[in-house]
């Protein structure tokens, strides 16, 4: 079983002008991995994570959109994934840490833990897929996963971390999001 | 938020969607998101999905056009959130989230399912629509009642104001636009 922080560690290697769209423990993670002004952690409300991730990729379709999501954020908006399909923005990478709980929430579990994400993505329309649950593949594979016409969705089976601080506060200031608006808009 | 705007009373008269949609149009608006509300379904989204002016979205539900709206808006590109009061009412914490606390420049077009266009929203026979003006009220989010032609030109100032100052805007369509 892969540990998120080490996923992400590796996508950091990659990762250049996209705007990263991360929320709860995937931006605690993220942001220390990886912190940097095109990263949007501002939305609002759970599961919102993928409509602003396509909002952002619609509206600059020269630059490219990574959403890094928990299970839980998912599956509070899985409609998402036909809405994001259909509107099939060739900038949008799709990551998804499967770690079967509402993590941020008090590690309680998902409905159905096992639930196939790589298999509703692809039937919703993703236009590729991808399923990683082992480190060495997903370091190999990563730049690929990138690199392809969108939206591309994988996800990540990760075991649950240790207990993390969420720093709301932080996440959410107002400055970032200005600081976010102000990168993604340079040419 | 202290834009609030209070006008509930019902307007007589015909509303054309097509003065509507030159309203949106004026309003640089260049995408509209939308779960199809049977109250602006002929009148508003079926032209405006042929129209090749608008980029329209189809979502799955309407909590989503926030999240789309804002990314759009740090794209510094206007969206327009076409839904029917019930998937407003089912939209409030993204609203609250986003719109409001974020002050993000969110606009919603809202059909008024079932209401008597002769009567004030507050004033209707079904509480889900009575109850949307108070709850925009309380949210701080500034309202305009769309029920005749002669509000129409209320459209493109708001929308104007909401990217400009930012403020989420609501426009209640009191009855279906011919």
């Amino acid at each position: 079983m892969m540990k998120r922080n080490e996923c992400f560690r590796v996508l950091a290697r990659h990762i250049t002008g996209e705007a990263v769209v991360a929320t709860y423990s995937s931006a605690v993670d993220w942001v220390e991995i990886a912190p940097r002004a095109l990263n949007y952690t501002s939305i609002g409300a759970m599961g919102l994570d993928t409509s602003h991730g396509l909002g952002l990729a619609l509206g600059r379709p020269d630059r490219r959109v990574v959403v890094l999501q928990g299970d839980g954020s998912l599956l509070m908006n899985l409609g998402s994934l036909v809405t994001i399909a259909e509107a099939a923005p060739k900038n949008f990478v799709h990551f998804v840490a499967q770690n079967k709980t509402y993590e941020a929430n008090g590690g309680h579990p998902i409905p159905c833990p096992q639930v196939d994400f790589a298999a509703m993505a692809r039937a919703a329309g993703y236009a590729a897929v991808y399923d990683f649950s082992d480190l060495d593949r997903f370091t190999q594979q990563v730049a690929h996963v990138l690199e392809q016409d969108g939206p591309v969705f994988a996800t990540l089976h990760v075991e649950p971390s240790k207990p993390l601080i969420y720093d709301y506060v932080s996440l959410y200031d107002p400055a970032k999001r200005v600081a976010f608006k102000a990168a993604w808009l340079q040419r | 938020m202290d834009a609030r705007a209070v006008e509930s009373s019902a307007t007589p008269g015909t509303l054309s969607g097509a003065k509507i949609i030159a309203a949106i149009k004026a309003s640089g608006i260049e995408y509209v998101l939308s779960v199809p509300d049977i109250v602006t379904s002929a009148g508003l989204l079926a032209p405006i999905a042929r129209d090749k002016e608008f980029k329209l979205i189809r979502v799955c539900k309407e909590d989503e056009c926030i999240g789309i709206a804002s990314g759009l808006s740090y794209c510094d590109k206007r969206a327009l959130i076409l839904i029917q009061h019930t998937g407003f009412l089912d939209s409030i914490n993204a609203i609250r989230g986003v719109a409001v606390e974020y002050r993000q420049p969110i606009c919603m077009m809202v059909g008024l399912l079932q209401h008597d266009p002769d009567l004030a929203p507050r004033e209707s026979n079904r509480y889900g629509v009575r109850i949307v003006e108070p709850i925009l009220d309380d949210l701080g989010i500034a309202h305009h009642l769309i029920g005749a032609d002669a509000d129409v030109a209320k459209i493109a100032p708001a929308i104007g104001a909401a990217y400009r100052e930012p403020h989420p805007v609501a426009f209640l369509i009191g009855r279906s636009p011919s």
